[in-house]
């Protein structure tokens, strides 16, 4: 005959609702791993989904992830000369905010490397790649654009012509793949009246200026757009992404970009370890402390549950004591007892978890290393919380069965 | 071992405290009760009934004294010869004021809780409780739990999970008090009954002087002390 069961079934509202309550602790115990889970997957999803061997960014920098990187768009080409390199492309990558209708829009700008890169490595639900260098846009879903819509950004209109699954930046925010071009023009749009501010300031500033007193058909050029001032150096890049050739050594061409004084080389790994340990540490670490205060407090709230329904049946632990039970009957009651509550919390806390987590508004990705961590830190605050109950069940003398 | 009495209590004293302070709950109580054999013990609060009984159920050590329990001796002084817990639940049975049923479960199960405790499989365990329960006219309430049944249900409730490991000893405190005078005289008849087919050797703290009719023996308790008072109906 199972005491715990029994025991249980008598009290089956109270269990039920601490049960309950136990669960959702966990639930949230749970949430927090799967939200660090989700960090790391988040960010180290788009250096995977790139699949670049290596990152050239600004030298001494950490890459365009982690800080400010700016690179010269030729580096492309430096880099292409390198013996062993497939092939190698631009990386422009900045985040923006802008107003849709009466919503935020912020999403992260990725620039495709066209005409080499028209996003075909990108995870599609719908639609297709990039067609033209120009004005058409691949957005995730998470940032609930539709397709075929055009989104103003900018001085220009994009048309989203494909859809992502799952595509986000380190940050959370849902990602808009366009071409490199078009990502430098959403990055460093101006506004009219500053462009005209500045091309008066170009012209006020030549005005005392010798050479253009000298050469007045300088001044003339000056009236012109930025770009096609042959002074004024293109817009920088983030950074340059290289492929290996096969059966050429990574670490071979990593070591000969190195050696540039303009740059720093990571591998695909590195620059992955970087946005981990960089960007996701100290998440991970404070989520990681309040794992700890929950699952204390989840541990506390069981062991006064143990101890409450302990305290309840102290007359029957007695009177078993008297009719000759011995003590690993009353141990084995408060523990089964424990452990299904356990058990039970954990179930719910997985339950209610896999329902709710997809409606967060970060990834939540439960992993089974998790799951096994969680279930063996359940079992082991389990056994924790029953000993208080278990040291008052065991002071219990069988005369208390007499009294009252 | 059935040519021993039941139990055998030998110059038994309970005391308390010391010095000052120090009470004299039993004295001397030498008491011996056959197999089959009921016996009552009456006396006044305070008189050491309870303490006798308490001794006698291996709950609380006497002082000095022995107990023997189907010859065999249990406690020499506060000293334990044998296990107390393990011996309690193979050879005593309990019966008390209120009774003391465990709440979270049914009467069969309160019953065949007994049993398993003492090793015996649970299907054996059940049905040897419904045999009991048929045997006190309470089978047809096996299912139900302790507070649906009345005062006197729970009472044989109480009777059958004493008698289901076919003890040597029952010991019962005051079992009819909350009962009325009819329903305690059923009570006292279903010991008499007890003693007689399954052979324990029962004793009956009472304050019911209306049933004394069905003891073999009676003692009287004043001031720790048991005095033999005279023959029941048996013995008659």
């Amino acid at each position: 005959m199972n005491l715990a069961v029994r025991d249980i079934r008598h009290n089956l509202g109270r269990f039920a609702l601490t049960t309950l309550g136990i669960g959702m602790l966990l639930m949230i115990v749970m949430g927090m791993a799967g939200i660090y889970r989700g960090l790391i997957e988040d960010a180290t999803l788009l250096v995977d989904r790139i699949g670049a061997d290596l990152w050239i960014v600004q030298r001494d920098t950490r890459g365009p992830f982690a800080e400010l990187s700016r690179v010269p768009d030729n580096l492309v080409y430096r880099a292409l000369a390198v013996p062993g390199v497939e092939s190698s492309r631009e990386f422009v990558l900045h985040t923006i905010q802008r107003q849709r209708g009466r919503e935020r829009l912020r999403m992260t700008v990725l620039g495709l490397s066209w005409p080499s890169d028209k996003g075909a490595w990108l995870p599609l639900v719908a639609g297709r790649p990039l067609q033209q260098n120009h004005f058409e846009l691949i957005a995730d879903r998470s940032l609930g654009l539709r397709l075929g819509e055009q989104l103003r950004l900018g001085k220009e209109s994009y048309e989203v012509v494909g859809l992502t699954q799952g595509m986000v930046s380190s940050g959370g925010d849902g990602m808009a793949f366009v071409t490199v071009p078009d990502s430098q023009a959403i990055q460093f749009d101006r506004a009219g009246e500053a462009i005209r501010l500045e091309r008066a300031g170009r012209e006020r500033r030549a005005a005392t200026h010798e050479s253009f007193i000298k050469q007045p058909t300088l001044s003339e050029q000056l009236a012109g757009p930025t770009s096609e001032l042959p002074a004024v150096a293109p817009p920088d890049i983030s950074a340059v992404l290289v492929q290996v050739a096969p059966g050429a050594s990574v670490d071979r061409v990593a070591e000969i970009i190195g050696s540039w004084d303009d740059v720093t080389v990571h591998t695909r790994q590195q620059q992955k370890d970087l946005l981990v340990q960089g960007m996701v540490d100290k998440a991970r670490r404070q989520l990681g402390m309040f794992r700890a205060l929950l699952t204390i407090i989840a541990a506390i709230i069981m062991a006064l549950i143990l101890y409450t329904l302990t305290l309840d049946k102290i007359h029957s632990i007695a009177l078993l004591k008297l009719i000759g039970a011995p003590n690993r009957v009353i141990l084995g009651l408060i523990l089964q007892q424990a452990l299904v509550l356990g058990a039970l919390g954990y179930a719910i806390a997985y339950a209610a978890g896999s329902k709710l987590f997809p409606f967060f508004p970060r990834r939540v990705v439960l992993t089974d290393a998790d799951l096994v961590q969680l279930a063996v830190v359940v079992v082991v605050i389990s056994v924790l919380a029953s000993l208080l109950g278990i040291w008052r069940a065991m002071r219990v003398q069988p005369n208390e069965a007499l009294m009252g | 071992m059935s040519d021993h009495p039941a139990i055998e209590t030998r110059q038994l004293n309970k005391i308390y405290g010391s010095g000052n302070t120090e009470v004299v709950a039993m004295q001397d109580v030498s008491i011996s009760v056959a197999r089959g054999e009921v016996v009552a013990l009456l006396g006044p609060s305070g008189a050491g009934k309870s303490t006798f009984l308490t001794a006698a159920g291996l709950i609380n050590p006497p002082t000095s004294g022995q107990i023997h329990i189907g010859g065999q001796l249990v406690m020499d002084g506060p000293r334990a010869t044998t296990d107390l817990r393990s011996f309690r639940r193979k050879h005593i049975g309990f019966v008390f004021q209120k009774a003391n049923l465990i709440p979270f479960l049914s009467a069969h199960e309160n019953v065949s809780v007994a049993m398993q405790l003492n090793g015996v499989p649970a299907r054996t365990a059940r049905a040897r409780a419904l045999e009991l329960m048929r045997e006190l006219g309470i089978d047809n309430r096996a299912r139900y739990r302790p507070t649906m049944l009345s005062g006197g249900q729970q009472q044989r409730v109480a009777v059958a999970r004493a008698l289901a490991n076919r003890p040597s000893v029952v010991l019962a405190d005051e079992p009819t008090a909350a009962l009325d005078s009819h329903r305690g005289r059923q009570v006292m008849e279903l010991f008499r009954g007890v003693a007689q087919e399954h052979g324990a050797g029962v004793i009956v703290v009472t304050h019911d002087h209306r049933a004394l009719d069905v003891f073999d023996t009676i003692y009287e308790m004043e001031d720790g002390r048991a005095k033999r008072q005279q023959h029941g109906t048996a013995l008659a």
